[in-house]
C-alpha cells in the first residue's frame, strides 16, 4: 500500500515544484500534461515502454552485492544497482525511452534536449534514432569542448548539436535556449529532458519512468537478502537517478534515504566552489519549478563548481526540496577529492568504473558503511559507468595517453 | 485610479493608441537607463517597460537576453531597478512604468517587501513572465493591496478557458505576444493577431497592447490599427547595445525611432 501520492494535480510538492513558465509555452506544457495523464495507465503504452526497457536497454539490471569492498570496509554490505549496465551507460535512458515512446503518440515529430555531460543528449539521440525523430541538443559551449567524444558520439546517431553561447555556457544555459527552441517549434516539437526538473509535469513524469531502479532493487534485495534494506545512497544533481531509487521505499520509514550533492572544492569555500543547493542553497524558482538553488542575495542564480558536469546544476528536482524540509530523506555532499578516492577504490577492489557522477555516492556509501554493523545492508546507485570520465580523471592526476 | 487605467482612458478619448517602449535597467548603467527615460519620455513613451535583470532570461530572444546579462554581470539588482524608479518619479508624475522580469528576484525580496518598496517608489505594474495566472494568487494580493497592476501574456495558443481565467486576476493592460517565439523574433502575422483579439476580447475587458517582433514603425503602423498600445523591445534594446560605450549617439538613437514608432501609431 502506498500512501505518498505528490504531487498535487497542479504539480505541487507542498510549496515547492508548480508551473513557472511564460504564457507562450502552457499550452504545450498543458498539452503534454494531458497526453502523459492518458498514456501513464494505458496497456499498449506501458508494455511498449517494458518491452523496451527490457529487450533495448537491457533491463533488470543487477543488485551487486560488493563483497570485497564490504569485507575492506569492515561494516555495513554494499549493493549496487548496476544502472551503468544499461544500453548507453547509464540511467538516462530509461527516461528517454518514457518520453520519447510519449513523442511518438502525440504525433510529434522533432526531439529536442538539453545536455551538460552529453550523457542525456547521447540517451535522447539514441531514442531518437531509433524511432526515426529528428533531433537538436542544446549543449553549453564550455560542455562541448570538455566532453568531444559525447558530442561525437550524438552527430553519428544523427543528431544536431548546437553549442549554447549565452549566459555560462553550461547546462542551465542550454536548458533555457531548449525553452526559446520549444516556444518557437511548439506545434511539431516534444522536449525531453533529462532530469526530475523543469515544469509539472516533468518532475512527475521523468521520476515515474526512472521508478523502476527502486521497484527492481526492492524486489531484488528481498529475494537476495529478505526485508528491506537499511539505507539507500545515491547522487543529486538534479535528481532522476536518486528519485528513481527512493520513490519505491518513500513509505518504508525503517529505509534511511541519503542523497549526495557536489560539495567540488567544499561547501565551506562558497557558492561558486560547489553544486549543492539543499545542503547550502536558498529557495527560490528556475526552470518552471520552486525549489533550492544555488543564488545570490538578489535572487541571480549562481555557477558552481563540480568534478562532475552531470552533477553541476544550479538547481534540484521539487520532490527532493520536499523530502528535504519533510526530513524523509538526508541530503549530504562529497567533495571532489572524496569522489576521485571513491572512482579508484571501486575500480580496483571490485573491476567497475563508476561515473564521477555516481562516485559522489560510492564516497558517501563508503562513509556509512563503515559506521554500521557488518548486518546492516546499504544500496547504492550505480547510475552511471565512468569511461566518459577517464579524460576528466586523466587530466586531475596528469597522465598523459 | 490606477496611472495606468488614466493613460488609456485619456487615449481612448482621443482616439490615440499608447506606445510602450521597454528597456532592460542598468543595461550600459543605471544612469544612462535614467536619461534614456527621459528621452523616451520626450518621443512619446506613455508607459515604460523596465526590464529587471536576470541571469536566466528563458523567454528573451538574444538581443534583449544579452542585454539582461550584461546588466547582471554589473551586479544590477531589483533593489536597484526600485530605486531608479523612485528617481524618475521625483521629476515625473504622469509616464507610467512597468517592471517586466522573471519571478527569482521578487521570490528572493518578498512578495509583501516587493510590494510596498515597488509602491513607495512609484511602480504602476508588474509584469512577472515565468509566472502564469495559476501560480500568481499571493503575490496578486500583495500587489492589490497597494494598488499595483498585474500584467500578464497572453498568447496566441492561449486557450479560450485560460483567457477567462486570465480574467479573473489581470489589471492595467493585457500584454499580447504576437508570434510563437521569443523576444524579437520575425515579423508577426498581423492575421493571426486580429483573430486572437476577437477571442480575447471576448473574454477581458482590459486594453490590448501587442509586442514581440514589432521591429519598425511600418509593422507598428499596421498592427496598431486594431489594439490600444504597441510594445516596442528590441530594436531600441540593440542600439544600447550599439553604442554602448557612446551615450549621446545611443540617446539619440533611441530617441529617433521611439519618436518614428510613436508618430506612426498616435
Amino acid at each position: 500500500m502506498s500512501n505518498y501520492n505528490l504531487p498535487d494535480d497542479k504539480g505541487h510538492f507542498e510549496q515547492y515544484g508548480g508551473v513557472f513558465i511564460a504564457e507562450t509555452l502552457m499550452t504545450a506544457v498543458t498539452e503534454l500534461k494531458d497526453a502523459y495523464a492518458k498514456f501513464k495507465d494505458d496497456e499498449d503504452f506501458i508494455r511498449e515502454f517494458e518491452q523496451d526497457l527490457k529487450h533495448y536497454v537491457g533491463r533488470e539490471t543487477p543488485l551487486y552485492h560488493a563483497q570485497n569492498l564490504s569485507k575492506k570496509l569492515g561494516g555495513a554490505q554494499i549493493y549496487l544497482k548496476r544502472e551503468d549496465l544499461n544500453h548507453t551507460g547509464a540511467h538516462k535512458i530509461n527516461n528517454t525511452i518514457g518520453q520519447a515512446l510519449l513523442a511518438k503518440r502525440m504525433g510529434k515529430t522533432r526531439i529536442i534536449a538539453e545536455t551538460g555531460a552529453g550523457q542525456h543528449g547521447v540517451a535522447t539521440a539514441t531514442v531518437a534514432a531509433r524511432l526515426g525523430l529528428e533531433c537538436v541538443v542544446y549543449m553549453g559551449e564550455v560542455d562541448v569542448a570538455r566532453q568531444a567524444l559525447n558530442v561525437f558520439r550524438m552527430k553519428l546517431l544523427g543528431a544536431t548539436v548546437i553549442p549554447v553561447t549565452s549566459g555560462s555556457k553550461t547546462l542551465k544555459d542550454s536548458l533555457n535556449e531548449a525553452m526559446r527552441d520549444w516556444v518557437t517549434n511548439i506545434d511539431d516539437t516534444f522536449y525531453i529532458i533529462g532530469t526530475v526538473a523543469g515544469p509539472h509535469p516533468y518532475p512527475m513524469m521523468v521520476r515515474d519512468f526512472q521508478s523502476i531502479i527502486g521497484k527492481e532493487a526492492k524486489a531484488q534485495f528481498a529475494v537476495q537478502v529478505g526485508g528491506l534494506p537499511d539505507a539507500l545512497v545515491a547522487c543529486v544533481g538534479g535528481g532522476s537517478n536518486a528519485i528513481g531509487l527512493f520513490h519505491a521505499f518513500i513509505d518504508d520509514a525503517s529505509v534511511e534515504i541519503y542523497g549526495v550533492e557536489a560539495a567540488g572544492y567544499g561547501l565551506e569555500k562558497g557558492p561558486t566552489a560547489h553544486a549543492a543547493p539543499l545542503c547550502a542553497g536558498n529557495v527560490g524558482v528556475l526552470h518552471g519549478n520552486r525549489t533550492y538553488l544555488m543564488e545570490d542575495e538578489n535572487g541571480q542564480i549562481i555557477e558552481g563548481h563540480s568534478i562532475s558536469a552531470g552533477l553541476d546544476y544550479p538547481g534540484v528536482g521539487p520532490e527532493h526540496a520536499y523530502l528535504k524540509d519533510s526530513g524523509r530523506a538526508k541530503y549530504v555532499a562529497i567533495t571532489d577529492k572524496e569522489a576521485l578516492e571513491a572512482f579508484h577504490t571501486l575500480t580496483k577492489v571490485e573491476g567497475i568504473l563508476p561515473a564521477l557522477e555516481s562516485s559522489h555516492a560510492v564516497a558517501y556509501g563508503i562513509k556509512l558503511a563503515k559506521e554500521l554493523d557488518k548486518d546492516k545492508h546499504i544500496i547504492i546507485n550505480l547510475s552511471g559507468r565512468g569511461d566518459k570520465d577517464i579524460h576528466t580523471i586523466a587530466q586531475i592526476e596528469d597522465i598523459e595517453f | 485610479m490606477s496611472r495606468i487605467k488614466n493613460i488609456f482612458q485619456d487615449l481612448r478619448k482621443q482616439r490615440q493608441k499608447a506606445f510602450i517602449p521597454f528597456i532592460t535597467a542598468g543595461d550600459s548603467g543605471l544612469d544612462n537607463t535614467f536619461e534614456l527615460m527621459q528621452v523616451l519620455v520626450e518621443n512619446g513613451a506613455d508607459v515604460i517597460e523596465l526590464g529587471v535583470p536576470f541571469s536566466d532570461p528563458m523567454a528573451d530572444g538574444p538581443v534583449i537576453a544579452k542585454s539582461h546579462e550584461r546588466a547582471v554581470a554589473d551586479g544590477v539588482s531589483l533593489h536597484d531597478v526600485l530605486t531608479l524608479v523612485e528617481r524618475f518619479r521625483k521629476t515625473n508624475d504622469t509616464t507610467a512604468i512597468v517592471l517586466m522580469g522573471y519571478l527569482n528576484p521578487i521570490e528572493v525580496f518578498g512578495y509583501q517587501a516587493f510590494a510596498d518598496v515597488a509602491s513607495e517608489s512609484g511602480v504602476d505594474g508588474v509584469l512577472v513572465v515565468d509566472m502564469p495566472p495559476e501560480e500568481a494568487y499571493d503575490l496578486k494580493q500583495n500587489l492589490d493591496n497597494v494598488g499595483i497592476d498585474f500584467i500578464f501574456l497572453v498568447a496566441p495558443t492561449t486557450t479560450d478557458e485560460r483567457l477567462a481565467f486570465l480574467a479573473t486576476i489581470a489589471s492595467g493592460f493585457i500584454y499580447f505576444i504576437s508570434l510563437k517565439g521569443v523576444t524579437g523574433a520575425g515579423h508577426l502575422d498581423v492575421n493571426l493577431v486580429n483573430a486572437s483579439l476577437v477571442r480575447i476580447r471576448q473574454y477581458i475587458d482590459l486594453p490590448v497592447g501587442v509586442g514581440f517582433g514589432i521591429k519598425d514603425s511600418a509593422t507598428a503602423r499596421v498592427v496598431a490599427k486594431n489594439v490600444n498600445a504597441v510594445i516596442v523591445g528590441s530594436s531600441l534594446v540593440a542600439f544600447v547595445e550599439k553604442y554602448s560605450t557612446d551615450k549621446d549617439k545611443m540617446l539619440a538613437s533611441v530617441g529617433a525611432l521611439a519618436n518614428e514608432i510613436s508618430n506612426a501609431i498616435k
